[in-house]
């Protein structure tokens, strides 16, 4: 789940070019055509023979077109035969939250049941928590997690020795290699309450060590600052790429007119690295409701299941562990709705404040 | 007069913009000690305490350097067969995995990037649209079920293999580093598509295939969910599962037969937990300053704009 928020966020940046493609609007417009001329046909039945024939060769011209082709689609096809399989497939899966889905019958044959499971669900007790959680975890990773990969870079960019600089990035970059498993393994030995390292320095200096990890109300901070820990490193590369490609002249410029450090990193780092960071922080808000599934449902414990119980975990719960196929995908359904909702929002918001965009 | 005071002056100002620099300068060298002390401690306190007696890591006698050098946790690790066993699956499941990742993304990569692809737009459309809409757990569970997946070796390395990010990396790669004039000499010279793909194109992207096969390796050697829910036989499990077993479930693998305190038990399989997670973090670790390259690399293919 984490992958796929840093996923997009590569993809932020190669986007533009998705909307640029100009050979699909020439192949809508020759289908327009294409349409207009067999309505033409249908309708003036006194057609003449030079339209048929503009229209065969239209017709040709998109056969060959196609057959030229060839080659690159057998190129396309293993990924495409996959992608339907496992990613269209199960969006046409998504039907059962409508239905009361019993494997016994299929997906066909299962009843029609309408919203009922959505209802179900904003009805039971659990949602309130599980959106409030999610809500929680999520805002206040951004609120940490967004700001501190770009002081990073800024700090890092400012490091003028060489091979000092190297180890800096190396090391930060260290801990995301690090699987999720072992770092929730880590993140339950450090915190252990009697023996854990944290309680041992805490010790040196008289603190008494809570136990965090059974406490719902700290679990988010937890979550979030073991994240930053593990992935601020990672994350600034983006925003390092972004700093290398400034133009020296500006601090060439700033240095003549007597600009301090830090007076160039405010006018100058700051201003050039905002439409970087916009465009991530619309694809971050896109995944609110997405959370780090993996990581919360490893810290997960009954004593802190009232602060740690998330919609994703829910989904989980619901789906493959209670068997309640249909409840789970309306749930599922549901959080990927909002997601979309949320991500046109703000992409909105931005393009009308900032004039940078995704869509 | 007047000028040398004035010089004087700018003097001064300059004197204590450069003293404000250099504070600067050691905030930021100070900040960045700081920070590769908290990113470095952590993981070396794993590694000594692996090698540390138990009671004295517990206790918070060991800070710096191993304690009581102790090989034990390492050797009852090793001695689990199920340890070996999922290591092997995980290096078969990676390997594997990637290699079909590579053969499924990059010619759709490189077909994608092609101009003359017919009806590119749309085709396009059918790789981005799985990147913000999925069916979800169930009806996916579902459909990996109805393909007789479950349980199998494939549903670790077939099912997910597409990764349209990936697609548009290696598309972006290609669309900016091979030139166009390439594949119209080949033409001429009477060269297909597939041959060109295999003869020029792919000797060409070595970079892409490196990053992609890294980015990929990685990810499939730290999953563990897609185990977790479409295996259940023991002997396909990878890895991470089995740390799960002892570092979150607390599950101690030793048996009881050993006949040994109920408390040495707990004390020995807390140091399994540590070399634990050395074993198994190590290669990545020892392995990643050397690829590092690789890895930035990607990044700024990915970030390529035209």
């Amino acid at each position: 789940m984490e992958s796929v928020y840093s996923y997009f966020k590569m993809y932020a940046l190669s986007y533009n070019q998705e909307y640029q493609i100009k050979g699909g609007r020439e192949l809508y417009q020759q289908l327009i055509e294409g349409v207009a001329a067999v309505y033409n046909k249908a309708l003036t039945k006194g057609f003449t023979h030079n339209h048929v024939i503009l229209n065969e060769r239209k017709m040709t011209k998109i056969m060959k077109q196609v057959k030229k082709s060839g080659p690159l689609y057998l190129l396309l096809i293993p990924s495409i035969i996959l992608l339907i399989c496992f990613s269209y497939l199960p969006m046409y899966g998504l039907v059962i939250a409508f239905k009361d889905y019993s494997p016994s019958l299929g997906i066909l044959e299962s009843q029609w049941v309408g919203f009922k499971h959505f209802i179900q669900y904003f009805n039971s007790y659990q949602f309130d928590i599980t959106i409030k959680n999610t809500l929680a975890i999520s805002l206040y990773s951004i609120l940490v997690g967004f700001p501190l990969p770009i002081a990073l870079a800024i700090l890092c960019n400012q490091i003028r020795v060489g091979t000092f600089k190297k180890v800096f990035q190396v090391t930060t970059y260290l801990p995301h290699f690090i699987s999720t498993m072992v770092m929730c393994g880590m993140i339950l030995l450090f915190l252990s309450p009697s023996t854990g390292l944290v309680a041992n320095v805490l010790g040196l200096i008289g603190i008494d060590m809570p136990n965090l990890l059974s406490n719902a109300s700290l679990f988010s901070s937890v979550y979030v600052w073991s994240d930053v820990w593990q992935h601020v490193g990672w994350d600034s590369i983006i925003y390092l790429a972004a700093l290398s490609a400034i133009n020296p002249t500006y601090y060439e410029a700033a240095t003549v007119d007597g600009a301090s450090k830090l007076q160039k990193i405010i006018h100058i780092d700051l201003p050039l690295l905002l439409p970087t960071a916009m465009i991530l922080l619309i694809l971050r808000a896109g995944s609110l409701l997405n959370v780090g599934f993996e990581k919360v449902l490893l810290l997960q414990n009954q004593l802190n299941l009232t602060g740690s119980e998330v919609i994703s975990t829910y989904v989980y719960k619901i789906g493959l562990q209670n068997f309640q196929y249909s409840l789970s995908t309306a749930i599922g359904l549901f959080n990927t709705v909002v997601n979309i909702i949320i991500l046109l929002l703000v992409n909105w918001m931005s393009k009308k404040l900032t004039n940078t965009s995704l869509i | 007069m007047e000028a040398l005071m004035k010089n004087k002056l700018t003097k001064k100002t300059r004197t204590h913009k450069n003293l404000q620099d250099r504070l600067f300068d050691l905030s930021v060298y100070g900040i960045a000690i700081v920070m590769i002390v908290m990113i470095v401690y952590p993981l070396w306190f794993i590694i000594i305490a692996s090698f540390s007696d138990p009671a004295d890591v517990a206790n918070g006698n060991v800070w710096f350097w191993p304690k009581e050098w102790n090989l034990a946790g390492y050797i009852e690790l090793l001695k689990q067969e199920m340890i070996w066993r999922s290591y092997l699956n995980t290096i078969i499941y990676t390997l594997v995995g990637t290699l079909i990742a590579l053969a499924v993304n990059i010619p759709a990569g490189y077909a994608l990037s092609r101009k003359d692809l017919f009806g590119r737009k749309w085709i396009s459309i059918f790789y981005i649209v799985p990147m913000f809409v999925g069916g979800g757990l169930v009806p996916t569970y579902l459909v990996i079920k109805n393909f007789g997946l479950l349980d199998t070796f494939w549903v670790m390395v077939l099912p997910f293999a597409v990764s349209c990010f990936n697609i548009i990396i290696a598309r972006t790669f290609f669309k900016t580093s091979l030139p166009e004039t390439l594949w119209e000499a080949a033409q001429i010279d009477g060269c297909g598509t597939i041959r060109f793909f295999f003869t020029m194109v792919l000797p060409l992207s070595k970079a892409v295939l490196a990053v992609i096969g890294l980015w990929t390796a990685v990810d499939i050697w730290n999953s563990w969910f897609n185990a977790m829910i479409y295996l259940t036989n023991e002997n396909l499990q990878p890895l991470q599962l089995v740390l799960r077993r002892i570092l979150i479930a607390n599950e101690s693998l030793l048996g009881f037969s050993s006949g040994s305190l109920a408390s040495e038990l707990r004390s020995l399989s807390e140091m399994m937990k540590y070399a634990a997670i050395v074993v198994s973090t190590l290669p990545i670790m020892c392995l990643y300053p050397f690829l590092q390259k690789y890895f930035n690399q990607g990044i700024m293919i990915g970030s390529i704009k035209e």
